[in-house]
């Protein structure tokens, strides 16, 4: 059983962290700083951390304020309100301006569960990558939140980072080499490429190594920046394993999976499948039941591998 | 920075300056919004030509005074006070809504200098006020953060929300002024959305409030000084105002909210402004060159 750590813990340990090397970094919250888990930058740099209430739109655009002045500002919540409730101040503050507004994202994804569709971010990486100047991240792990949290406060201009609610499996034991910008070849292959990102990595690996033992040889690139994307790496996946299949906790529409096919449309067209959320709304149950519901799953990922290569 | 302080006359003056560029400019861009931005004439000279403190020579200066535009349609009135201020010369007024020109149709702060955030969706520039002003305190400067709200625009939620931030945080170098000219682009504002009684709303929401005649420079100049002087929370000045003032024909006049005048309308508009003597030897020209 691989073991789980928390993203989330992860971005609040790591932003501490940040906090006391750099004065120029503040916090704000939307009445879920226990959630977010800034509430331990919050707890050590009391100064720098603004509560803002449930008024995202108001915090985005604070946020945007803070950062004309050269402040670095943390801007987070739950992925759904992020993105779906501040979107025009992401895009008319933040976006076009090219303000170093950082906004971390928590409870990505069907996997937040019980609480339904209401609060299942399931559009935010199409609303986040519709917006010119923003960098898109969506880590793996624990140990890649860290690596990302760290890289982001390094880039200068707007990033959108989504994480997930529940603990992940881990994929990096050890360390990982983190650029934004740049796909992590986890597992190379000559078959067909699975491109992942975040919860979905895991899987992907796990169907990698079931294909693996009926002699498919599956390669799997970590998709963590979803924009820009790594077009050297989908084109080379592209030329080097002739198939391609991604997969993504989000809807098809407008996902990562839709832009990896746009690159391979332009650059070297090969049959791909597509794995991720079908132009609807999930429902309140357990995210594992509903991982099965939407097909996000590693069986489900390896049989899509099977039929793309048997049509192809 | 100017060591001389200019006048009441001097600062209407001032003002008939910006008026004219704003009807130069839209009538030589062919669209724009002048109606908000001659209501907003005044006030705007009163802060670029004697309240705020900044540098034309340095705007990133660190210790200036901020001016956000939250109503950013009115974009002319800002870059006729920051060419008149010596950001930039004269010319590029005559580039405004023009493909090469950094005047867009809407503030950029990316492309121009002394535009302090980049505004055209509504309801915005409250929120980046208040960020710019968390900043000033956490940096321990004394800077002022101004912000221009349009009356149609604080339909929008977002500036009540920041509204309640402003207060809890206890903003007070945030001042704030309401462009009440009454108008919108679907008609008077007690008909779209009745927006009064709305001194109470502000103190209700925990601001200091005061109210004037927009177009009264010793009441404007009168205001902001009382402004300064409040601590613990943020300030608003509700400055009463007639949408297009300045051109009779343009007064309460909704086709230009969002219309230019055409050159004939233009040369009847200036006519009107230009009634100063130093008008008659001034170097700028409308409509500019095409």
């Amino acid at each position: 059983m691989t073991p789980l750590l928390s993203a989330r813990d992860a971005y609040g340990r790591t932003l501490l962290e940040l906090g006391r090397e750099n004065e120029d970094i503040v916090v704000l919250d939307a009445d879920l700083s226990d959630s977010t888990r800034t509430s331990l930058f919050a707890a050590r740099f009391p100064e720098r951390h603004f509560e803002m209430g449930i008024a995202e739109a108001n915090m985005i655009g604070t946020a945007a304020g803070l950062a004309s002045c050269g402040k670095m500002p943390f801007a987070s919540t739950f992925a759904v309100f992020a993105t779906c409730r501040a979107f025009d101040q992401l895009r008319m503050s933040v976006a076009y301006p090219k303000l170093n507004v950082k906004v971390v994202a928590t409870h990505g994804g069907i996997t937040v569960g019980e609480d339904g569709a209401s609060h299942h971010a399931i559009e935010d990486i199409a609303l986040a990558c519709a917006l010119p100047n923003f960098v898109v991240i969506v880590p793996a792990d624990a140990k890649a939140t860290e690596k990302a949290v760290d890289a982001i406060a390094r880039h200068v201009g707007p990033v959108y980072m989504r994480l997930t609610r529940l603990a992940v499996p881990v994929v990096y034991e050890q360390s990982c080499d983190f650029t934004i910008g740049k796909a992590v070849t986890v597992r190379d292959g000559k078959d067909v490429t699975i491109i992942a990102n975040g919860i979905m990595l895991s899987s992907a690996l796990e169907a990698a190594a079931v294909l693996g033992q009926d002699g498919i040889s599956a390669r799997v690139l970590d998709m963590h920046t979803v924009k820009p994307m790594d077009e050297v790496a989908v084109e080379k996946a592209a030329r080097e394993t002739g198939a391609i299949v991604t997969a993504e906790e989000h809807l098809l529409h407008g996902g990562m999976g839709s832009i990896v096919a746009r690159t391979v449309l332009e650059k070297a067209p090969v049959p791909m499948r597509f794995i991720g959320i079908r132009d609807r709304y999930a429902r309140s149950g357990k995210p594992e039941q509903l991982l099965e519901m939407h097909g996000l799953t590693a069986p489900s990922i390896a049989h899509t591998v099977r039929e793309l290569l048997a049509q192809g | 920075m100017e060591e001389y302080e200019l006048s009441v006359s001097e600062l209407q003056g001032k003002a008939r300056c910006l008026r004219c560029h704003i009807i130069g400019m839209t009538a030589t861009a062919g669209s724009g919004h002048p109606g908000g931005s001659l209501s907003a004439a005044d006030i705007i000279a009163a802060l670029y030509f004697r309240i705020m403190r900044h540098d034309p020579s340095n705007p990133q200066w660190e210790d200036r005074d901020r001016f956000v535009l939250s109503k950013g349609h009115a974009a002319p009135a800002l870059y006729a006070a920051l060419a008149e201020s010596g950001y930039f010369d004269y010319e590029l007024l005559y580039g405004l809504r023009k493909c090469d020109s950094p005047l867009q149709g809407h503030p950029d702060m990316t492309q121009l200098p002394g535009v302090e955030a980049s505004t055209g969706s509504l309801g915005q520039g409250l929120s980046i006020a208040n960020g710019m002003a968390l900043a000033g305190r956490l940096d321990r400067k004394d800077y002022r953060v101004y912000v221009l709200l349009g009356d149609g625009e604080v339909d929008e939620g977002q500036v009540w929300e920041a509204a309640m931030a402003g207060s809890h945080y206890r903003l007070d170098r945030v001042i704030a002024i309401l462009d009440r000219n009454r108008q919108q682009i679907d008609g008077w504002t007690e008909d779209v959305m009745a927006l009064e009684p709305v001194a109470d709303k502000w103190e209700a929401f925990g601001w200091h409030v005061l109210e004037i005649d927009g177009h009264d420079m010793e009441a404007i100049l009168h205001a902001f000084s009382q402004a300064q002087q409040v601590e613990g929370q943020p300030t608003i000045i509700i400055a009463q105002t007639i949408k297009g003032k300045g051109a009779s024909f343009m007064e309460h006049n909704l086709r230009f909210h969002g219309n230019a005048p055409n050159r004939d309308e233009m040369e009847v508009g200036l006519g009107e402004i230009r009634t100063d003597e130093r008008c008659k030897s001034c170097r700028v020209q409308y409509p500019g060159p095409c």
